[in-house]
């Protein structure tokens, strides 16, 4: 017994020799050794290799391309010139819109993963699991020893230290008025370098030469809590976003004290106006909600109305080696993580955006619009109209209300004498 | 992860719902991902609720009625069976389908299905006549608070002064179906659904 104890014991010491000197060493001084390229060189070759893996292969294929392709035809159109009365036809616009929604609608499937054209060998993707070859299944078992034997303790123990660093780390800069700002800056670069390791993270930046500057504000679509390290992997960010509880809750207090990081209830419209008064000469990050990594949803406009040099960031993931969306109202962030650690990596491309300002005349909403489209085009996702607020209220009863008046305006013609017509008619 | 065989669909299943709707089989799959992905009490059927919560339905000013067209009498719950059946009568008409033998039964499909479930979206009280009461709740839905009672029950009257033949006031099927005569309901009752 003694012998197992102290094999284990130098087995331990080793491995956390290794990490130190392979991972937090690098971590620290902002250098990569390589590894995670070779490992997801391994990574892409194998999921091209495997059979079934790449070909799509009905039953075990997700769909992607959509069930049905929508009739875009409005209202208007299908009206013409021809009438302004009701007619029992009306029904069929609004029942087939209704179907339609039943079938396939942009939000829902928006909030729900990502679905896959191809299986990446993970079980959770592949809803109708079946049995497809010999090799894959090996292959495939391979997969779950080494995401749950070999990498996610690896990733545990990293994300414990990156996690704990990040905490102790802020709250004692906070207590160092001085040299505050170069400390902070530092903690939360290394902190999240470690954390970026743990879910063996690839990131690649593309056009850093519009890397957002100081005093400017930074807005990007928002994914999941990630996003948030990820971003700061490149430059440290004081941040705006949601308050969470739970362990994001103590990350976000601990924080807080080193960075003016902003953190407010989505419920609270008070603390926008202190997120106003606090921000001067800050770079900060406003968040979207959070969205599945196909489309990006309706900015809150908050942040717009500021004014001065927005710079937009469009981070879009790789969802071949895992999916980075987090449904807050499904998962709690543990379960979150423990679902990215088993997965095989995050991989994910950061645009920054040339900077854009608000024009003369320009509404905050508009001004908004233009910057969620321009990340929208970058990080190819699609464009949605509706609040991300959606996700959890209830909508807006005035969607509703405004196309019962378009509907109205069309079977009465200024709200006009019609009526004086309907008891001649029968004579 | 689980295990997702509770979830999963027989092969016997899939045989009887493509007889019974017509559709395809990658159709049925397609669908029924969709059919578990709204069930979020994952019981295998879907409630009234689980169809509001998608809000494009939900600003519909017809939700309701859409929603309640999946619930037969005094249910509150519909199996993949039923929600396969409602949707089937918004397949496009295949032009193979269009001669096919008059011995099994009328495809869901077909036009006159189509014009069937239209009226009892009017109907609600089942009597195979919609009435003046029931066109104004419709027209209510469709126009919200933009047109007078007045204005709107004069719409209803000449709508149904137009269809009524026998003059009960009410229009039944066959005037429906007439009055229809000329609308393209193959068109507009139909979802293209991709194969």
């Amino acid at each position: 017994m003694e012998e197992f104890g102290a094999v284990a014991a130098a087995v331990l010491s080793v491995w956390f020799t290794l990490v130190f000197t392979l991972i937090l060493m690098p971590s620290m001084f902002g250098v990569s050794l390589g590894i995670s390229e070779i490992y997801m060189k391994i990574l892409v070759k194998t999921l091209e290799v495997t059979p079934g893996g790449k070909k799509p292969n009905p039953g075990l294929c997700l769909y992607f391309e959509g069930i049905i392709q929508r009739d875009e035809t409005t209202m208007e159109e299908i009206a013409g010139l021809r009438r302004v009365n009701f007619e029992l036809s009306d029904i069929f616009y609004f029942c087939k819109k209704g179907y339609e929604a039943i079938v396939e609608d942009e939000v829902t499937q928006r909030f729900s993963s990502e679905e896959l054209v191809s299986w990446n060998l993970l079980t959770r993707t592949n809803v109708n699991f079946h049995y497809i070859s010999l090799r894959l299944t090996i292959v495939w078992g391979i997969g779950v020893l080494v995401r749950y034997c070999l990498l996610l303790p690896l990733r545990i123990a990293l994300a414990a230290i990156g996690i704990l660093s990040m905490i102790v780390g802020t709250t004692l800069v906070g207590q160092l008025p001085s040299i505050k700002n170069w400390l902070s800056e530092l903690v939360h670069l290394t902190c999240s370098r470690i954390l970026v390791r743990a879910l063996s993270g690839t990131i690649y930046y593309h056009n850093k030469e519009n890397k957002p500057q100081k005093g400017g504000i930074c807005v990007a679509n928002h994914t999941s809590p990630i996003d948030v390290i990820i971003l700061t992997n490149d430059g440290c960010y004081a941040m705006v976003g949601q308050a969470h509880g739970g362990l994001m809750g103590v990350i976000q207090r601990a924080t807080v004290k080193a960075c003016p990081h902003v953190w407010f209830e989505r419920s609270e419209m008070k603390d926008r106006h202190l997120v106003t008064k606090r921000c001067d000469g800050h770079l900060w990050a406003n968040a979207s909600t959070c969205i599945n990594n196909t489309s990006v949803m309706m900015f809150k406009k908050g942040s717009f109305e500021i004014g001065g040099t927005i710079y937009p960031v469009a981070i879009k993931y790789d969802p071949q080696f895992g999916d980075a969306f987090w449904n807050s109202s499904k998962y709690s962030i543990v379960s979150y993580l423990l679902r990215i650690m088993t997965s095989w990596a995050i991989v994910c491309h950061v645009w920054y955006l040339p900077p854009v300002t608000r024009e003369e005349g320009e509404d905050a909403v508009h001004f908004a619009d233009r910057v969620k489209s321009s990340i929208a085009l970058r990080g190819g996702l699609t464009e949605l109209p509706w609040d991300g607020g959606l996700k959890r209220a209830k909508v807006k009863s005035t969607l509703k209300e405004e196309q019962q008046k378009n509907y109205s305006k069309m079977i009465v013609r200024n709200g006009s004498a019609e009526s004086l017509s309907a008891g001649t008619e029968s004579d | 992860m689980g295990s997702r065989a509770s979830t999963l669909l027989r092969d016997e299943e899939i045989e009887e719902i493509k007889k019974e709707t017509g559709f395809s089989h990658s159709q049925i799959t397609r669908l029924y991902s969709r059919f578990t992905s709204l069930d979020k009490g994952e019981n295998g059927t879907l409630s009234r609720e689980d169809f509001q919560r998608i809000p494009e339905l939900a600003i519909n000013p017809l939700g309701d009625r859409i929603i309640n067209a999946f619930f037969s009498e005094g249910e509150d719950q519909v199996n993949f069976r039923g929600f396969m059946r409602t949707l089937a009568h918004f397949r496009p008409i295949e032009d193979n389908e269009k001669s096919k033998d008059q011995n099994g039964p009328e495809p869901l499909n077909s036009r006159s299905n189509k014009l069937h479930f239209a009226f009892r979206l009017y109907d609600l009280d089942k009597d195979d006549k919609i009435s003046r009461d029931e066109l104004l709740q419709v027209l209510r839905m469709m126009v919200g608070v933009n047109i007078s009672d007045e204005q709107l029950g004069s719409i209803a009257d000449r709508t149904i002064q137009e269809a009524d033949q026998d003059g009960d006031s009410a229009i039944s099927f066959t005037e429906f179906v007439k009055v229809l005569e000329k609308v393209d309901v193959e068109q507009k009752m139909s979802i293209r659904f991709l194969h």
